[in-house]
């Protein structure tokens, strides 16, 4: 073990030796090793199989665009499908597995795919999985589940942590390559708040992978002076590790940082990876440019791979070929790679270049006007067939292939918020075009500028435009390095005809026989293209692939490739883990939870909670003893009905309305008079939306002339809050009125039952609580225990004699205990939201299940509460026609037989009706077992309920195939004349 | 997407909750069954403009302030943003 075979140079710590495991071989690298580099180092080409054919692959490219070299990184619940080799940073003790194979990844059973191959061409799937429709869900899908994806997921819990974070600043660089840190560094030393962001590990770009690009001095010589400097410039923040792969409205970037990723595991506290949105005022792309193959037959054998790409491998690993290397090019940049190699003391077999005008080589043989028609070899590659100018086929033998094809811009960052690139005939590539945001600006290879030099002045004039715009002064640093300044020659060729399959998508597997296939059955727009054959579609997105697959489709149509159009570059650039997305918003951090006041006391008691939106509420409080939910909340019901009974109702919204107009202001918002309201009394006030549908209830309550205290539902808090501040600031701006939300800072607690009164007096500070004092619906700020400010209001959820008390939140804790304490003769039983919805259910009292956006009052039965002589929100809408001949009103259901239960949901039709839609009377919205009547009750709204008191309806439940009848009540199961609650 | 509050200046997206076009300030003051029509219109009928919206936008999660953001529908530029009750004040909306 040596870390494998190095040429000399490199980027790579030679002195430091890193262990790591591939398919459960050790092999050892170095730092500043990726897991493809330092693979390729010890001798090891094939890292993969490839989706469709189970072909073996190699690497084909040195970066995040890879299709090819897709591996499992880590094991058991860190286990990572899809993670490209290519970008994996090397540690020690990494451990890799090759996907899509089976039992070995030298020897796949499942590459009987591949000899299948002429039968499963584009549109395979939806052509032969059409019929018999029954084995759509039974025999297809579960077959094609199986054989899809490439890597499995651990199916365990994630057990890292991820983070989301912002950060603002003037300029934010993505890329930082030349055209990057030339602007970040203008940037940078102007003052400016700058973020410099790339995904790779080591700032430099190309500049990492070339040799000789500057004239003094190396890339990564000037890159390392730069980094000091860097160092030194609290205003620029640098971000290695970190993809930008979004851009979104008005200058909110998304970003990625894979702050752990190069670690076995984080450290303790440390996420894995952290999402950032950068708001940034100005943004420079500086992207640089992936270098795009050649389609010919043949050309995914292990081996072969982008020229730039061998290249990089050798100059920034020190990664020697393992035997001779060729190069299959049609511009000039494939010659540097050959001319790199030969430097480096390579072997180069040739240099196949398609045009007839090649440049000469130093030291290796050119191939001019020459294409590579086949090549040989299984799981590795070993030789080429050559084409001739002269129409010779010559083999040539090799052990890699490096492919040029020209270079695509990376433009796709600058098209995500619309607009289309705009194609260069001269660099054969698609631009950013015109349609760039004002505040973006693309520079260097990104904008098809491909020279160092270019790169390197672009850079900072972009900087320094982007600068001027938001009024700070940059300059042109004078110590940027000289550079190489050459011309791209390139003479476009995207496929060679022939025989044998040709790949475009090597991800996906998608040949250009399968684009014709797609062509030929009128696929003719791109989009369908993409669909049809899944071009573009894979982990990779296309970037390798895509712009050849237009050019081809082009060739069929008979068109340019501007005129054929790409599809739409949208979010994510590169894959972004939904960890990731979700940061610390999982499990308990979902979302906030909100506690009552007494909730401590209710752990301490047993309670049983329930979610009710973000609210933690006492469920019911079971009792040794109890084994069934009903027995505790047929009890505590029991204890309201004959004694008395506690329950933290703190959780319905609270508002407090005050000034001079409150009370007008109240008889616009509720359907009933508000105005008219005593002090010191309370109303059932029902608020309408604007088209004339009931919206929610409560109760308002009039502490003083300019001052009510209205309650919501618990579930509507936010929204009636909202709807009255519109209301507010945008109907009617001259009312003086104020709102303040008040919901969490007092606790209170129901008083319900006969024994009520009693427990309340053990409490206050003298005050009189006899019927004619304070009466049903009164309400008071009182002084309670001794000098505590209280509000008291009697009013009633459950139909008994019943009071509300608040007290400051801070309070609701040593209030519940001292109730508890002092009614402990009066048989006081605290109960919870299973037992106050049994309650309001005997009571007939509308809840979230009844108003539930399609009711309007006069199905809830509480027509006659709409005032006709007031302006109220959606009270003349609600007397529109249709409304008013609406006959669905809420009723009483008891089952005839005392045995059945009453399903909520079930809907309801006559006996010997069609159980269809046309005969649909109306539906039950809350049921339950009433210990009370000692059956099931339910709340219903039925078709012409008023009329069928007494008769019986079915109840069909198609759902879980029952049916049962039940007898049409009124709503008021108990105490229907109010006896009990004004007792 | 950031909107420009005239009170607390660029913030988020995310502090907003979004209610729709603006008109539904033009609130016709009806009370007699007969503006039935007015009504209809003002709570159904709504424009779908290509270009420029003007919609109002509740700060939820920040100070309240109900806005009325402007915003061309074609490339989600902010034009301006005004406080709601400003622009009620203006269009004559009083008591």
């Amino acid at each position: 073990m040596s870390g494998g075979a190095r040429l000399a140079g490199g980027l790579i710590e030679r002195e430091r030796r890193l262990r790591f495991t591939f398919d459960g071989q050790v092999f050892e690298g170095h730092p500043g090793d990726t897991l493809a580099s330092a693979l390729l180092a010890n001798g090891k080409v094939l890292m993969g199989r490839s989706f469709k054919y189970h072909r073996p692959r190699g690497p084909f490219s040195a970066g995040s665009e890879e299709p090819n070299a897709l591996v499992t990184l880590r094991t058991g619940a860190r286990a990572e499908p899809n993670t490209r080799a290519t970008t994996a940073e090397l540690y020690e003790g990494l451990e890799a597995r090759s996907q899509n194979r089976w039992p070995s990844l030298a020897l796949d059973l499942m590459a009987v795919n591949d000899l299948l191959a002429p039968f499963l061409g584009a549109g395979f799937y939806y052509k032969t999985f059409m019929w018999p429709r029954a084995f759509w869900e039974k025999l297809y899908e579960p077959l094609i589940r199986r054989a899809a994806g490439l890597g499995r997921l651990s199916s365990q819990p994630d057990p890292d942590a991820y983070e989301s974070a912002w950060l603002h600043c003037d300029l934010l660089v993505v890329g930082a390559g030349p055209a990057g840190l030339a602007a970040a560094l203008t940037a940078a030393r102007s003052g400016a708040r700058v973020v410099l962001a790339d995904e790779d590990f080591r700032l430099g770009g190309r500049l990492l992978a070339e040799r000789g690009n500057l004239a003094d001095r190396t890339g990564p010589d000037w890159v390392g002076s730069l980094e000091d400097e860097f160092e030194r410039l609290p205003n620029l923040r640098v971000l290695r590790r970190t993809t930008v792969f979004g851009a979104f409205d008005h200058g909110v970037w998304g970003a990625l940082e894979r702050v752990a990723d190069h670690l076995a595991e984080p450290l303790p506290d440390m996420p894995r990876q952290r999402l950032l949105r950068i708001v940034a005022r100005r943004t420079l792309i500086c992207t640089g440019a992936t270098e795009r193959p050649m389609a010919f037959a043949g050309n995914d054998r292990p081996g072969v791979m982008l020229a730039s790409a061998l290249r990089a491998y050798a100059n920034r690993w020190a990664v020697p070929p393992p035997g001779p290397v060729a190069i299959f090019t049609n511009n000039d940049d494939g010659h540097r790679t050959a001319a790199d190699l030969s430097a480096l003391g390579c072997q180069v077999a040739g240099v196949i270049d398609m045009r007839p005008q090649a440049p000469q080589g130093a030291g290796y043989e050119v191939f001019a006007g020459a294409h590579v028609r086949a090549t040989r070899g299984r799981l590795a590659l070993r030789a080429i067939e050559v084409e001739t100018a002269g129409g010779r086929i010559v083999s040539l033998p090799c052990r890699m292939l490096g492919i040029s094809g020209g270079w695509n811009p990376n433009i796709q960052l600058s098209l995500h918020r619309g607009g289309r690139p705009a194609w260069s005939d001269e660099l054969a590539a698609f631009l950013p075009g015109t349609a760039t945001p004002a505040d973006m600006r693309v520079a260097g290879a990104a904008s098809g500028d491909f020279s160092t030099r270019a790169a390197l002045t672009g850079g900072a004039a972009i900087a320094r435009a982007a600068l001027s715009e938001l009024g700070i002064a940059a300059e042109t640093p004078d110590d940027l390095p000289e550079a190489e300044d050459a011309h791209v020659r390139i003479t476009p060729c995207w496929h060679v005809p022939g025989k044998g399959r040709a790949f475009v998508d090597l991800q996906h597997d998608v040949t250009v026989k399968d684009i014709g296939l797609a062509h030929a059955e009128n696929m003719r727009s791109v989009e369908h293209l993409k669909r049809y054959t899944t071009l573009g579609m894979a982990t990779d997105q296309g970037r390798t692939s895509g712009v050849i697959g237009l050019a081809v489709m082009a060739e069929l149509a008979g068109r340019s490739i501007p005129e054929t159009g790409t599809t739409t570059f949208r979010p994510p650039y590169g894959p972004v883990a939904i960890g990731a997305f979700a940061g610390d918003a999982r499990g308990p951090g979902f979302r906030p939870v909100r506690l009552a006041p007494s909730q401590a006391w209710a752990v301490e008691q047993g309670a049983v909670f329930v979610e009710a939106g973000q609210w933690m509420r006492a469920q019911y409080f079971p009792r040794p003893g109890e084994t069934h939910w009903r027995e505790s909340v047929d009890r505590e019901v029991l204890a309201v009905r004959s004694s008395v009974g506690l329950c933290d109702v703190t959780t319905l919204g609270k508002i407090d309305v005050q000034g001079a107009d409150a009370a007008a202001f109240l008889d616009r918002i509720y359907c009933n008079a508000m105005a008219s309201l005593k002090v010191g009394r309370s109303r059932y006030g029902l608020m309408l939306r604007e088209d004339g549908h009931a919206m929610d209830d409560g109760t308002a309550a009039r502490l003083a002339e300019d001052h009510f205290v209205v309650t919501t539902t618990t579930a509507n808090a936010g929204p009636v809050f909202r709807h009255l501040e519109f209301a507010r600031q945008c109907l009617w701006p001259g009312l003086d009125v104020q709102l303040v939300s008040t919901t969490d800072a007092w606790a209170q607690i129901a008083v319900a039952g006969p024994g009520s009164r009693a427990l309340i007096a053990r409490v206050i500070d003298g005050f009189d609580l006899s019927d004619e004092a304070f009466p049903f619906m009164a309400c008071a700020s009182l002084r309670i225990c001794g000098g505590l400010r209280a509000r008291l209001f009697r009013i009633s959820f459950s139909g008994e004699l019943a009071y509300e008390i608040a007290v400051p939140a801070r309070f609701g804790d040593a209030l519940m205990r001292r109730l508890m304490s002092v009614g402990a003769d009066l048989g006081v039983t605290p109960y919870g939201t299973e037992a106050l919805g049994v309650l309001r259910i005997e009571k007939g009292h509308a809840a979230g299940n009844e108003l539930n956006g399609q009711t309007t009052a006069q199905m809830l039965g509480l027509g006659r509460m709409v005032s006709t002589r007031k302006a109220a929100i959606g009270a003349v809408m609600s007397r529109r026609p249709g409304l008013l001949a609406e006959t669905r009103v809420q009723v009483g259901l008891v089952p005839v037989d005392p045995a059945d239960t009453l399903p909520g949901g079930a809907h309801l039709f006559a006996e010997g009706a069609p159980r269809d839609m046309r005969n649909d009377l109306g539906w039950i919205s809350s049921s339950a077992h009433s210990p009370h009547l000692g059956h099931a009750i339910a709340l219903a709204f039925l078709e012409g309920g008023a009329e069928r008191m007494g008769q019986t309806v079915i109840v069909a439940n198609p759902l879980e195939g029952a049916e049962m009848r039940a007898r049409v009540v009124s709503p008021h199961f108990i105490d229907p004349e109010g006896v009990r609650l004004r007792g | 997407m950031r909107i420009p509050h005239p009170l607390l200046g660029l913030r988020d997206l995310r502090e907003f909750t979004y209610l729709g076009d603006a008109a539904l300030i033009d609130r016709p003051e009806a009370t007699a069954d007969e503006d039935k029509a007015a009504l209809n219109a003002h709570v159904f009928l709504r424009d779908n403009p290509a270009g420029t919206h003007r919609e109002l936008w509740y700060h939820e999660y920040g100070d309240r302030s109900w806005l009325v953001v402007t915003r061309d529908t074609r490339t989600h530029e902010i034009l301006g943003a005004e406080l709601a009750r400003d622009v009620a004040l203006a269009a004559g909306r009083d008591r």
